[in-house]
């Protein structure tokens, strides 16, 4: 079934200059496999669409339960340079969470 | 064990938070962090200005008003409010608050230095871009190097009730206390990258203690009176993360998690001036209401260069906004965009950007937004970016004439034209670390 990402993680979002990072965190440990599997940086690069013109990184953290995704030239220049609302990508973590997920019924119980 | 507290994330946080931090229960140390990375080129231009500004004014007076109670309850105060003139912060310290003992660290400003660095061969490339500093150095404003935790330990071993720093690291500020406390040298890698952590956690303030937290926000208690993050630490390196009882707030292993995934890169290396600090060997745990106890890190050795934090003029930008209703608002709003970048064009205008925006249908979430499809109100929201003062000058003339000659129903014009703003921009780059020579003092008036 297609979940969205919020049902089993929370996120929270911030900058490094025109980088921005999405920490993706299990709400339970035992989800974290699905996270690997579901929450790929071609789907992260994929749900932002051109807001992201760089790459996008993703780095495991297995003792947290967390993903830890690196979106290179994603902040419209970042910091001071941006011409966005949302400058320091304080946003980005909320609308990951509306990405929709395949899971199996088992895998949820 | 020293419990060191976290009273400030930026310059600009709650100012109520280290003075309940100090009053709500007991406390060795009280770090203030005050410097993100645009704050030092906003200081730079304040000491231009006047030679006796340049750091986080805030601070002194914050001081004298805890002044009594930190030395009655003997808590040392530990800041990066220096900015880019550390020496006349600890001055101003001295003067609003005489009892007490103030130490200065200096020497992380390079901005004398650059043309000698450029010298020896330093190309000091943007650690971003790749770009080698040369092409800006004429629009430099401010350089500073990061400096580690280790020279504010040399200033709290001097007793001194106030430690005042210039661009020393948001890490740093919680680490010293326990280097000096706990004896730590260069060798002890995990016991840094431990008390580097802890500094993590904390130093956005609220962030590790409810504050900006998705989880289960609506039941997080009393966030009107937050409490900000306390570290206990232990000699061994392990700490637990909690707040004071009778402050608001949450701390849990969630809440932690999250804020220990804010602004990271790589998790393996998270680098400082004093270790480098792995990420994916942090134990967390739930040890009692609001209290996380964290265990098992593991550190490398520090880096054989320093970051330093440059800020440069980059042009000029403004941003501004017409709200249109409905109906068909998004429609009057897009037709009033094109309107706008046909006149820009028709008088000649160039930017390095335009950026367009529907408040209201995708401005912070952009592709990722959910459907709106007829929302009652759209704030168009245009902002242009470029070199040239005087075009995007021009540029702020042209969204109030649409009220009255472009798409009907628009509105929100109250606030008159945009403010037109010089950008000064973000650089960061390496140096030997052996360049950099810092020096502690203690100042009398």
């Amino acid at each position: 079934m297609r979940i969205p990402l919020s049902r089993i993680a929370h996120t929270r979002s911030g900058d490094k200059g025109d980088t921005c990072n999405i920490g993706v965190i299990a709400w339970e440990p035992r989800h974290y496999p699905i996270l690997r599997r579901e929450v790929t940086p071609e789907r992260v690069q994929a749900h932002f669409g051109d807001l992201v013109e760089g790459p996008v990184e993703r780095y495991e953290l297995p003792n947290l339960g967390a993903l830890n995704f690196l979106l290179h030239r994603a902040l419209g220049g970042g910091g001071t340079v941006s011409l966005r609302t949302d400058a320091q990508g304080k946003t980005f973590g909320a609308a990951l969470l509306r990405l929709l997920i395949e899971v199996g019924p088992a895998e949820m119980g | 064990m020293i419990r060191i507290a976290n009273g400030q994330g930026f310059w600009g946080d709650w100012l109520e938070a280290p003075v309940r931090l100090v009053e709500y229960g007991p406390l060795d140390y009280l770090a203030l962090d005050y410097l993100a990375e645009i704050t030092m080129s906003i200081l730079q231009k304040q000491k231009q200005a006047d030679p006796h500004l340049g750091y986080a004014r805030d601070f002194p007076p914050l001081v004298a008003r805890l002044a009594s109670q930190i030395r009655d309850r003997d808590v040392k105060v530990i800041a990066n409010a220096g900015g880019v003139n550390p020496l006349a912060c600890a001055r101003e310290v001295v003067r609003l608050a005489p009892g007490l003992k103030v130490a200065v660290v200096e020497g992380d400003d390079v901005y004398p230095r650059l043309d000698e660095f450029l010298a020896k061969g330093y190309e000091m490339r943007d650690m971003d871009t790749g770009e080698p500093l040369a092409g800006i150095r004429g629009r430099i404003q401010s350089a500073n190097a990061y400096i580690g935790a280790f020279p504010l330990a040399e200033a709290l071993a001097t007793g001194a009730d106030v430690v005042v720093a210039g661009r020393s690291t948001d890490t740093a500020l919680t680490l010293a206390p326990m280097v000096y406390r706990f004896g730590w040298t260069h060798a002890d890698l995990d016991q840094l990258a431990a008390g580097t952590i802890a500094g993590h956690i904390v130093e956005c303030g609220a962030q590790s203690t409810g504050g900006n937290c998705q989880v289960d926000w609506q039941t997080i208690p009393n966030l009107a009176d937050i409490g900000y993050p306390i570290v206990e630490a232990e000699p061994d390196g392990t700490f637990c993360v909690t707040k004071h009882a009778r402050a608001g707030g949450r701390v849990n292993t969630h809440v932690v998690k999250e804020q220990l995934l804010y602004e990271l890169g790589d998790p393996k290396n998270y680098i400082t001036p004093d270790c480098v600090a792995d990420f994916t060997t942090i134990d967390l745990e739930d040890a009692g209401p609001d209290r996380v106890r964290v265990t098992g890190i593991r550190g490398g050795p520090q880096p054989p260069t320093l970051k330093l934090s440059i800020s440069y003029a980059a042009g000029w930008k403004a941003i501004g906004t017409l709200v249109y209703s409905w109906p068909q608002a998004l429609e009057k709003a897009q037709a009033a965009d094109r309107i706008v970048r046909q006149r820009l064009h028709q008088i000649g205008l160039s930017f390095d950007e335009i950026y367009t925006e529907y408040f209201g249908v995708n401005a912070c979430l952009g592709p990722a937004a959910p459907p709106n499809p007829d929302p009652p109100e759209v704030q168009l929201r245009i902002g242009v970016r470029g070199p040239d003062r005087k075009a995007v000058d021009r540029f702020t003339r042209e969204l109030i004439p649409l009220v009255l000659n472009g798409p009907p129903g628009a509105t929100g014009f109250g606030e008159g034209r945009p403010v037109v703003r010089e950008i000064v921009a973000y650089w960061s780059a390496l140096v030997p670390r052996e360049e950099i020579k810092t020096q502690v003092e203690l100042v009398t008036q």
